[in-house]
């Protein structure tokens, strides 16, 4: 059997190398964008200098011929379902037994004026990372558009070439679509001291550029024209479907699949940030996740060998880091607040670290967290959260939770002093300390 | 557009102050060559150099201390100076030169020795001049590796000050060179004691169990016999124990001076060592065929000194291991080619002490890098900034304990990771991860 797949993100090549691990299918992984896989949350340390675009590669190149997975760097213009044939844009064409769809996410545009100057782009993959270097040369001054995790990564980078950054967000606070405001204006503080001058409740009408079509300034809802030489679009992305699209294949924000990934072709599936996924209740989801395209890659992979297996994503997590600031979020903690939910948080002196804890009014139990500067054990809290621990038992055992480096300062103590004030009809909770072994260290 | 481009981000203009300090620390290099090669020069001299040296160090910390505590490893692989260019291979021609002068030309160095005899005279109570007009070249060694180890130790902490670990880690790198392989062993020179290094142990510090060195200890009185106690209990008890709970780490990104060498004046070039497989093969054959050697040469040494059968074979493996382990493997390659190679190559590659510490801590150690359940997104910087070659991302992407029998504990990988996957830690030997 000749398994093709589209894209060589994680999502698609997750699905190469676990249908290596199960079987000897022939494998074909077809990538428009880079010849070797590579990770694409790391296109930033690329730009910044911290790694080579090769550094960001995470297998050897040698990797792929020892596990005959055959990459084809090309780009696909159109997929016959009936004839099982798919046609690139060279003319060359090549047949296919099962395909998948793994073609990524594209950056939002909505239509704005100007939106197509030079100097105003997004950032998803490695052409648009050649497009900001090039775009970004002699800049002196950038506006960013849109508040979530690309954003304040662009800023990051701009920032280490010394350009003035402004930020516009149309929320109350930073990513106030995920974050609630204590989180939000701790972000938006730490950008601060970056030079990152954050503009709230602000959204962007028009792009105003030069003679030559070049960007020179952005005029905001509030009137405002800000000089800018570049202007980096990242409001969210959307699924890329122009492939399935012109392939005829069922598609609304995604490609619509089941909770198995396949689409209505028994022998088509998608998978990652491109796939539109109908659960059982029948809701409809697009997850476009580094961690989220990994899992489905395996799960499909399954399916592709035989065991049919629905993706489970389990307990919801993920992280960010956001200059200095690192964060985890385990479990369900939306920017809106349902009535069934009390929350708990805790911020340091230093206005750097914090907590939340959500859980439910009537009996206490714990339904997510956030932690920023502090780390935490991602398995021990999916398994509070499984279990349905309270946040008596959370806090109890916090420490065990605790995942920073040795010798880094605890704060577990003042969070349970403050979770025991909350009630003082209730008995007090102790922290449970850890072992110290020898000199000190922790078993 | 070349799509098949390797991208790496463009240098932004350099701030003058680190341009000035590049340049002053250039003109100080040169000005120790002038130094060398002049016939009489005033020792003035050197100490202006030295302090222009000091000075750049510092004045180079500027743009890490003006921004908020963090991993800035900004434009490290866009500049020559840490991705070998130009400036990379200078310094390594200038630093190889001085290492190949050190260990077999040292009387063209009289000159720096005679400028800092006058602190040897006064820890030591002696001079590295002997009234035959030979000269020693050992204490200008000493002098500058510790001035090296102490300056860079002020920029490791200034760069890594997020981070108590590093801090403390650091410190203490610090403290055992300035202490224990630097003061101590002079001061014990003044008090008419063997001169000894406590924290350079075997078989790292190859000669110290060869029988001439164990005879003369034996025959030094009390301090001579405690000297030769704590050297084979160092290696027979300390090590084993330690490392069985802290892992190789508590030597040798804690302790050892050529670890602490590397930590502080290697770490600007840390990301250089090679991650690739091939290159892990060839270190696992060349530690232990040292590791190999050092043993045949030391029990060689033992069997001629106690039966005399070996005749002079036993001394030439001897001055062998001293010419190709002791001189050129661990200084000319290993710290003469820091910026091309990075930090770590003698570590790797040749060092048997880190052999042993090696088996230990993949065998009998409850030290493992933990990762932190599904949270990595494979980016690379830990495999990049790991100065061991360790392809750490290979295993934190999969969920996997990292227990390798190099890793040296320096923590930097923990420190990189955008994600928070990554934790030194120490448990029962039974509970590492080591398959998933």
């Amino acid at each position: 059997m000749h398994i093709v797949i589209i894209g060589n993100g994680i999502a698609g090549i997750t699905t190469a190398r676990h249908i290596r691990k199960q079987s000897d299918h022939q494998i074909t992984v077809i990538s428009g964008e880079s010849d070797y896989f590579y990770s694409r949350p790391a296109l930033m340390y690329i730009y910044m200098g911290h790694m080579e675009q090769s550094h960001t590669e995470p297998y050897e190149r040698s990797f792929w011929e020892k596990n005959r997975i055959q990459l084809k760097r090309a780009w696909v213009s159109k997929v016959e379902p009936q004839a099982k044939l798919i046609t690139f844009k060279d003319g060359s064409s090549m047949d296919y037994d099962t395909l998948v769809l793994a073609t990524g996410s594209q950056s939002n545009f909505f239509n704005w004026p100007g939106q197509d100057l030079k100097g105003v782009q997004g950032l998803v993959n490695l052409q648009d990372l050649a497009q900001m270097e090039a775009n970004t040369k002699d800049v002196k001054q950038a506006v960013i558009v849109g508040g979530g995790l690309i954003g304040i990564e662009m800023a990051e980078m701009l920032r280490t070439r010394h350009i003035a950054v402004r930020f516009l967000v149309r929320e109350t606070h930073y990513w106030g679509n995920i974050l609630r405001r204590e989180e939000g204006l701790l972000v938006g503080r730490h950008m601060a001291e970056h030079h990152v001058q954050l503009d709230t409740e602000t959204q962007l009408k028009e792009i105003v550029g030069d003679e030559q079509g070049r960007v020179k300034a952005v005029i905001t809802d509030k009137g405002e024209a800000i000089p800018c030489q570049f202007v980096g679009i990242t409001a969210g992305v959307h699924p890329n479907i122009d492939l399935a699209k012109a392939s005829q294949l069922e598609t609304k924000r995604g490609i619509l699949v089941n909770q198995f990934l396949e689409t209505k072709d028994p022998h088509i599936y998608a998978v990652g940030d491109c796939a539109e996924i109908t659960d059982e209740q029948g809701n409809h989801r697009v997850e476009q996740l580094w961690y989220t395209g990994r899992m489905q890659g395996e799960a499909l992979a399954k399916t592709i060998c035989g065991a049919r297996t629905a993706y489970n994503r389990g307990v919801w997590f993920n992280s960010a880091k956001f200059f200095d600031i690192e964060y985890h979020t385990y479990g369900q903690l939306l920017a809106q607040v349902p009535d069934w939910e009390r929350s708990f948080y805790r911020e340091h002196a230093n206005g750097k670290q914090c907590i939340r804890l959500v859980y439910r009014a009537d009996d206490q139990v714990l339904t997510g967290m956030n932690a920023f500067g502090i780390r935490y054990r991602h398995q021990v809290f999916e398994r509070w959260l499984q279990e349905k621990r309270t946040l008596g038992y959370v806090f109890e055992h916090l420490e065990e939770a605790n995942f920073d480096p040795e010798f880094f300062r605890r704060f577990e103590e003042q969070m349970v002093h403050q979770y025991n004030r909350m009630d003082p009809n209730q008995p007090p909770i102790k922290l449970r300390k850890k072992r110290r072994w020898f000199l000190g260290v922790g078993a | 557009m070349d799509q098949s481009l390797q991208l790496v981000g463009e240098h932004p203009p350099l701030p003058l102050a680190t341009k000035a300090s590049a340049a002053a620390a250039s003109l100080a290099a040169l000005g120790f060559v002038v130094m060398v090669l002049s016939p009489n020069p005033p020792a003035s001299l050197g100490w202006i150099c030295l302090a222009v040296l000091i000075v750049s160090v510092l004045v180079s910390l500027r743009p890490i201390l003006s921004e908020p505590a963090g991993i800035k490893n900004h434009y490290i692989m866009s500049a020559s100076s840490t991705r070998r260019g130009v400036a990379a291979w200078a310094m390594g021609v200038f630093m190889t030169g001085f290492y190949v002068l050190l260990y077999f030309y040292p009387a063209t160095l009289r000159n720096l020795i005679v400028w800092v005899d006058p602190i040897k005279i006064a820890i030591s109570g002696e001079s590295a001049i002997g009234s035959d007009g030979s000269v020693s070249q050992w204490f200008l060694y000493g002098f500058l590796y510790t001035v090296a180890v102490l300056v860079m130790g002020v920029r490791a902490i200034a760069k890594y000050r997020h981070s108590r670990y590093q801090i403390i880690r650091t410190l203490s790198v610090m403290f055992f060179q300035l202490g224990f392989a630097f003061l101590i062993p002079n001061i014990m020179l003044a008090l008419n004691q063997p001169y000894y290094e406590w924290t350079n142990i075997w078989p790292l510090r190859y000669y110290e169990m060869f029988p001439s060195e164990v005879t003369h200890l034996a025959n030094s009185g009390t301090v001579g016999i405690t000297m030769l106690a704590w050297g084979i209990g160092s290696i027979l008890i300390i090590t084993p124990v330690l490392t069985y709970f802290f892992g190789k780490r508590w030597y040798c990104s804690w302790v050892c001076g050529c670890g602490g060498l590397a930590e502080t004046l290697g770490d600007p070039f840390r990301q250089n060592s090679s991650k690739t497989l091939a290159s892990w093969k060839l270190e696992r054959w060349l530690i232990y065929s040292v590791l190999v050697f050092v043993f045949v040469t030391t029990g060689m040494l033992w069997a001629n000194h106690l039966w005399g059968f070996l005749g002079s074979a036993s001394g030439s493996f001897a001055k062998a291991y001293g010419f190709l382990i002791g001189a050129i493997f661990s200084g000319v390659i290993g710290t003469g080619f820091y910026p091309i190679f990075g930090s770590r190559v003698w570590c790797r590659f040749g060092c048997p002490m880190a052999a042993i510490l090696g088996i230990i801590q993949r065998f009998f150690s409850r030290f493992r890098i933990t990762t932190n359940g599904g949270q990595c997104i494979s980016c690379g910087n830990c495999s990049t900034y790991c100065e061991m070659g360790i392809d750490v991302r290979w295993y934190a992407q999969r969920g996997q304990d990292i227990v390798r029998a190099s890793c040296v504990g320096c923590g930097v990988c923990s420190s990189v990771c955008p994600r928070g996957v990554l934790h030194l830690e120490t448990g029962p030997t039974s509970t590492r991860r080591m398959v998933v």
